[in-house]
C-alpha cells in the first residue's frame, strides 16, 4: 500500500472542507426557499390548479320546455341530436382521420380542420366538437367504422324539434349556441360556451322558464381525461312548458292565405287580448339555426327581398293608411267637429295653401257623410276633418288607443310605431308643424307608423267599445306534470273613454266597408257572420312617381283591419301585405280567410252553404237592419 | 483483511441514515406506482431487491481496502473510456439516446461507473500532487483532460445530465484541493465561449428546448414544459402538511411524468408537504455533512479526496434532481440518489456509500 501520507500536510484542506460545507448548506437552503415559496406562499393557487386538473364539471343540459298551442297541440319539443367530437391527444394520424370523417359525414375536410384548430388550447383530453346535427345514417356509418376512428367520440344532446316546420317561426323563434358577446353580459350568467340559449321569439323572451336549470356532474379524471368517478351530481330541472294563445290550425290557415306574399297578420280575441294567430310571412326554418345552417340557405334568407328573417308582425312599422281614419273619425265625433249628418264635398282633391291633396278617387266622391266616407274611404272628407281637428287632437285620440308605444306583448324588441304631434316634430326636426303635415296624418300617411300588433289592438278596442287589452301570446305556464304554474289573465292597457255612440257610428261605417255595395272591403265578407273592417293602402313612394310598371319595392303596402261578428265581436284581425298595392284586393281576402277559418273551427256545422241559397248575413244573430239586405255581391274593388 | 477493528469502527451513523432514506424512498415508490397497471413484480418490490443487492455490494466493497482502488484506477479509467467509445458505435438506442451496452445476458451503461472512476482517477492524481497556494491553470491541465475526454463522450450519447455531473464532481474536487483565484477567474471566462459553442454546435434541439422551457415553462405548456408545470403544481398543492400518503391527486391520477423515477420527489412533496420535504432535505444534508466529516478525519490524501468526490457526486445528484422538479433547474434526467426507482442509480449510489463506509472504518489504520 502506498499513499500513507498525512493529509494535514496540505494547509488548505480543513479550510476547504469548511468552505464546501457552507456551499452545500447554501444550495440546500436555496432548495428549501423554493419549496417554501411553492408549498406555502403559492400553495393555494397551486392547490386550485391541481383541483382543476383532476376535477371537471360536466354540464348536464336541462331538457327544454315544450311549447303548446291553445288547444294542447305540440308546437315545439325536443329530439336527440348527435355530434362528433375528437380528443386530439388520442389521435395519431390526423390526416387519415380527417379524410375518413370527411367521407363519412360529407363535410369538407377544410371545415373539419378549421374546427379542430379552433378547439385547440383547451384542457388536454377535452373533446372538440367537429360536426353537430349528424343524421342517423351518418351515425350508423360512424358506429360501424368506430375501429378506424380512434379519438372520435359521439355525443348526444337534445335539440329543438319544430313540429310544423316553419309554422309561426317568428313567433316561436329559435335557439342557438350562446354567443361570446352574450356570455359577457349579465343576461347570460350561468351559461357556458356551447350552451343553447333562446335567440328570438318566444324561445328568447321566455328563455328563463323554458330553459330549466342545467344540472352538472363533478367528475374526477386522470391525466388522460378518463373518467374515474362521479364526485357529486346535481340533476337538471326540466324547463317549464308554455301554452300559447295561438291556435295552430288558425295559424296554418293564415299563413296559407298569404301564399308567396310578404306581410304580417295578427288575429286577436277582442275580449281578452289573446293573440290567436301571429303571422310574419315568409317564414324560415327555425331548426336550421340550432344546427348546421347550410350556407346557401343562409344566403337565400339574406338575399330574399321579402326579408324572411324579419318579424314583421312585431317590428314592422307601416303607415296605417286609411285604417287610421277610424281614429280620425272617432276624434271628430268626440270633439263635436262632425256628426252623422254633417257632410263634405269631394271633387277628387283638396287644396290647402299651395298644396293639392288628392283623393284616391280622381273623379271625386261628391257629397259624403261619415258613413260613406268610411265605406268608400274618401280622403277629402278626412282631409277636411283633420284640418278642423288639428294634429294634436288626432294624436291625443290615437294615444287613447295606446298607440305610439310598444304594447308589451312579451316579445323582445317590440316596436312602438309613431304618433306624431307638433311637439314631436319640433323636437325631432326642429321645425314647426304645418297644417300641410296634418292632412296626410289624418289619413294615416306621412309620419304616422303602426305595427300589425297595434293595428289589431286598435281594431279590437273599437270592436269592444273602447277597452285596449294587452295583446299577449302565453296563456299559461305548466310544469312537467301538466300542473298550471302561472295563468295569464286578460290585462287592460287602457280604456279609451270614448262614448259608445261614437263607436256605434264608426262601426256602422266599418260594417258598410265590407258588406255594402261600393265598400272597399267586400272581399273580407263572410256569408254567415257579419264582418266589419277597414281597408288601407300606405304609400311607399309619392303618388306622382307611380307610372307604368312599378318595381316591387316601390309598390304600396296593403292593409286591412277587421272584427267579427259585428254584433258581439269575438275576433279582431289586422293584415299587412307588403307591396300588396290595394288593401281591399290584397289584404282583405287574407283577413276574410282567417275569419272564415276561425268561425269554421268554432262551429264546423255552420260551414258556408251555397253562397246563393244562404240568406245573407244576420242568420245567427238576426242582423240589425240595413247592412244585411244590401249584401248581394262582393262590391267591385275600389281603393283610396 | 477483515480486522476486528474494522467491525468496531463500522460507521453505523452513515449506514443508518442511508437505510432511512432508502426506506422512505421505497414507501414513496409504492405510492407513486400505485396507479400503474403492473405486470409482474411491482416497482417497490424491485426497488427492495436493488437495495438488498446494493447492501451486498457494500459488504463486498467494504471488505477490500480502498487503497487498492488507487492502484487500479488508471486501468478502470482506460477500460471505461473504451466502453464509452464502443457505446457510441454499437450501443442500443432508446428514447433518442445511446447509453446502453449489451453484454449478452446483461446490459451496462458505462457512463454510470464513469462517475466513480472519475473520482478515483482525480483522487489518485491529486494525492501525489502537492501544491502551495492552490492549483494553477497549468496544474489543472491534466485533470481537465482526464475529465474532458469522458465528459465529451457522454455528452455525445447524448446524456447532458451525466456529463454535467461528471464535470461538477471534478470541479468540487478541484475546489477541495484549492484553486488559485487567477486560475478560477480564467476558467470562468473560458466557460462563456465554451457554453456558446456548445449551444450552437453540440446540443440537440430537444436539449435546447428543455433549457428554454425551463427558462419559460409557459412557452410550450402541453409538451415538454408540461412536466415542469405539473411537477410544480404537485409540490405546491401539497402545502405545509401534504395531502397524505397515497392521497396525492397529481401523482395518483398520473399528471406527473416519470413519477417513480426522476419525479419521485414531486410525489413525495405532494403527499408529505413542506414538513416532509424539510425532513428529507435535512436527512440528505446530514448525509453530505457526514461525508465531508469522513473526508476530514481520513488520514490519507487519497481517501480524503475519494470521500469528497463521492460526497460531491451524491450532493450534485440531490441538488440537480430536486432543483429540476421544483423548477429551478432545467429538466435533465438525473435521479434522486437512494430515493428514485432504478437499479443503475441505486447501485452507483450504494457503491459511493460503500466507499465512504470503507474510508470511514479504516480511519485508524495506517
Amino acid at each position: 500500500m502506498n499513499g500513507h501520507r498525512f493529509i494535514h500536510d496540505n494547509y488548505g484542506s480543513k479550510r476547504q472542507l469548511v468552505f464546501l460545507s457552507i456551499f452545500a448548506a447554501a444550495l440546500f437552503f436555496l432548495l428549501l426557499t423554493r419549496l417554501w415559496y411553492l408549498q406555502i406562499v403559492k400553495s393555494d393557487e397551486l392547490q386550485s390548479q391541481s383541483e382543476s386538473n383532476r376535477l371537471r364539471l360536466v354540464p348536464v343540459a336541462a331538457s327544454r320546455g315544450t311549447i303548446f298551442d291553445r288547444n294542447g297541440a305540440v308546437l315545439v319539443t325536443n329530439r336527440p341530436s348527435f355530434s362528433v367530437a375528437v380528443i386530439p391527444q388520442e389521435v395519431r394520424d390526423r390526416d387519415a382521420l380527417l379524410e375518413r370523417l370527411s367521407r363519412y359525414l360529407e363535410i369538407d375536410r377544410a371545415e373539419l380542420l378549421d374546427k379542430w384548430e379552433k378547439g385547440k388550447g383547451r384542457a388536454r383530453y377535452y373533446p372538440i366538437v367537429l360536426a353537430s346535427g349528424i343524421t342517423r345514417d351518418q351515425l350508423e356509418v360512424l358506429e360501424e367504422n368506430r375501429l378506424w376512428l380512434p379519438g372520435i367520440e359521439i355525443e348526444m344532446k337534445p335539440v329543438r324539434q319544430y313540429e310544423d316546420g316553419t309554422l309561426a317561426a317568428h313567433l316561436l323563434g329559435y335557439i342557438g349556441e350562446v354567443s361570446e358577446e352574450d356570455l359577457k353580459k349579465d343576461a347570460a350568467s350561468g351559461y357556458n360556451s356551447g350552451d343553447y340559449i333562446g335567440k328570438s321569439g318566444i324561445e328568447r323572451s321566455w328563455e328563463k322558464l323554458l330553459h330549466g336549470r342545467d344540472g352538472g356532474r363533478q367528475i374526477e379524471v386522470d391525466a388522460r381525461g378518463r373518467v374515474l368517478r362521479t364526485i357529486s351530481e346535481t340533476p337538471p330541472a326540466v324547463g317549464s312548458s308554455l301554452v300559447l294563445t295561438i291556435d295552430a290550425a288558425l295559424q296554418k290557415q293564415a299563413e296559407k292565405a298569404f301564399g308567396e306574399q310578404a306581410g304580417a297578420a295578427v288575429a286577436m280575441d277582442v275580449n281578452t287580448g289573446e293573440i290567436l294567430a301571429f303571422v310574419s310571412n315568409p317564414g324560415f326554418d327555425p331548426a336550421l339555426f340550432a344546427g348546421r345552417m347550410p350556407p346557401d340557405k343562409w344566403k337565400e334568407y339574406l338575399e330574399d327581398k321579402r326579408h324572411p328573417l324579419e318579424n314583421k308582425a312585431l317590428k314592422g312599422q307601416y303607415p296605417p293608411g286609411s285604417t287610421f281614419k277610424i281614429i280620425t273619425a272617432l276624434a271628430g265625433l268626440e270633439e263635436g267637429v262632425v256628426d252623422e249628418r254633417s257632410s263634405s264635398y269631394c271633387k277628387g282633391a283638396y287644396v290647402l295653401g299651395h298644396n293639392t291633396f288628392r283623393c284616391w278617387e280622381k273623379k271625386g266622391h261628391g257629397t259624403v257623410d261619415l258613413k260613406r266616407a268610411l265605406k268608400e274611404s274618401c280622403d277629402v272628407y278626412f282631409y277636411q276633418l283633420g284640418e278642423k281637428l288639428g294634429i294634436n287632437r288626432i294624436a291625443a285620440y290615437a294615444r287613447k288607443f295606446a298607440l305610439g308605444a310598444p304594447l308589451g306583448v312579451g316579445l323582445e324588441n317590440e316596436k312602438g310605431g309613431l304618433i306624431p304631434d307638433s311637439a314631436w316634430k319640433e323636437k325631432r326636426y326642429g321645425k314647426k308643424w304645418f297644417q300641410g303635415d296634418t292632412l296626410p296624418a289624418a289619413i294615416g300617411q306621412g309620419y304616422v307608423l303602426m305595427t300589425p300588433i297595434q293595428l289589431a289592438a286598435m281594431i279590437g278596442a273599437v270592436a269592444n267599445d273602447g277597452t285596449v287589452y294587452r295583446p299577449h301570446l302565453v296563456k299559461r305556464v305548466i310544469d312537467q306534470e301538466g300542473r298550471v304554474v302561472r295563468e295569464f289573465k286578460p290585462e287592460v292597457v287602457t280604456r279609451t273613454s270614448i262614448s259608445p255612440r261614437s263607436f256605434r257610428l264608426v262601426k256602422e261605417g266599418l260594417l258598410a266597408v265590407v258588406n255594402e255595395g261600393g265598400g272597399t272591403g267586400g272581399q273580407a265578407r263572410l256569408y254567415d257572420v257579419r264582418v266589419a273592417g277597414k281597408t288601407g293602402t300606405s304609400q311607399v313612394v309619392k303618388q306622382r312617381d307611380k307610372r307604368g310598371a312599378i318595381p316591387y319595392q316601390y309598390r304600396d303596402h296593403a292593409l286591412f283591419v277587421a272584427f267579427a261578428p259585428y254584433d258581439r265581436p269575438e275576433i279582431a284581425v289586422a293584415v299587412v301585405v307588403e307591396h300588396g298595392e290595394h288593401g281591399g284586393a290584397a289584404a282583405a281576402p287574407i283577413a276574410g280567410s282567417i275569419l272564415r277559418a276561425y268561425f269554421e273551427r268554432k262551429s264546423p256545422v255552420g260551414k258556408p252553404a251555397n253562397a246563393d241559397s244562404a240568406p245573407p248575413g244576420g242568420e245567427e244573430k238576426g242582423g240589425t237592419g240595413e247592412s244585411g239586405q244590401e249584401m248581394t255581391k262582393p262590391a267591385p274593388q275600389g281603393e283610396e | 483483511m477483515i480486522d476486528r477493528r474494522l467491525i468496531t469502527n463500522f460507521d453505523w451513523t452513515l449506514f443508518g441514515i442511508v437505510l432511512v432514506i432508502c426506506v422512505v424512498g421505497v414507501v414513496n415508490i409504492y405510492s407513486a406506482s400505485a396507479s400503474y397497471t403492473i405486470v409482474g413484480t411491482p416497482f417497490f418490490v424491485k426497488q427492495l431487491y436493488w437495495i438488498v443487492a446494493g447492501l451486498l455490494l457494500v459488504v463486498v466493497v467494504c471488505s477490500i481496502d480502498y487503497h487498492l482502488l488507487e492502484d487500479v484506477s488508471y486501468w478502470f479509467y482506460g477500460m471505461l473510456c473504451f466502453l464509452l467509445l464502443v457505446v457510441l458505435v454499437v450501443g442500443k438506442t432508446s428514447m433518442g439516446a445511446t447509453r446502453w451496452l449489451h453484454l449478452g445476458f446483461f446490459s451496462i451503461q458505462p457512463s454510470e461507473p464513469m462517475k466513480i472512476v472519475a473520482i478515483m482517477i482525480l483522487a489518485r492524481f491529486f494525492s501525489n500532487y502537492s501544491t502551495v497556494g492552490g492549483l494553477t491553470l497549468k496544474d489543472l491541465a491534466y485533470p481537465a483532460l482526464f475529465i474532458g475526454v469522458p465528459a465529451a463522450l457522454i455528452m455525445k450519447q447524448p446524456d447532458l445530465g451525466t456529463a454535467i455531473l461528471v464535470i461538477l464532481i471534478a470541479c468540487s474536487m478541484f475546489a477541495y484541493v484549492g484553486v488559485r483565484l487567477s486560475a478560477f477567474v480564467t476558467c470562468l471566462f473560458a466557460a462563456i465561449p465554451a457554453v456558446y459553442l456548445a449551444w450552437h454546435y453540440y446540443l440537440r434541439d430537444y436539449q435546447k428546448n428543455r433549457i428554454l422551457n425551463f427558462l419559460d415553462p409557459e412557452r410550450d405548456p402541453l409538451s415538454s414544459g408540461y412536466h415542469i408545470i405539473q411537477s410544480k403544481i404537485a409540490i405546491g398543492s401539497g402545502g405545509v402538511l401534504g395531502k397524505g400518503f397515497m392521497q396525492g391527486t397529481q401523482a395518483q391520477l398520473r399528471f406527473l411524468p416519470e413519477q417513480h423515477t426522476d419525479f419521485a420527489f414531486s410525489v413525495f412533496g405532494e403527499e408529505w408537504g413542506f414538513v416532509g420535504c424539510l425532513v428529507l432535505l435535512l436527512l440528505y444534508l446530514f448525509l453530505i455533512f457526514w461525508g465531508l466529516h469522513i473526508a476530514s478525519r481520513c488520514n490519507d490524501r487519497f481517501g480524503s479526496l475519494m470521500a469528497v468526490g463521492v460526497t460531491a457526486m451524491l450532493f450534485w445528484h440531490i441538488v440537480i434532481n430536486i432543483g429540476m422538479v421544483i423548477g429551478i433547474f432545467p429538466v435533465v434526467g438525473v435521479p434522486l440518489p437512494l430515493f428514485s426507482y432504478g437499479g443503475t442509480s441505486m447501485i452507483t449510489s450504494m457503491v459511493g456509500v460503500a466507499i465512504l463506509l470503507n474510508i470511514s472504518m479504516r480511519r485508524f489504520m495506517f
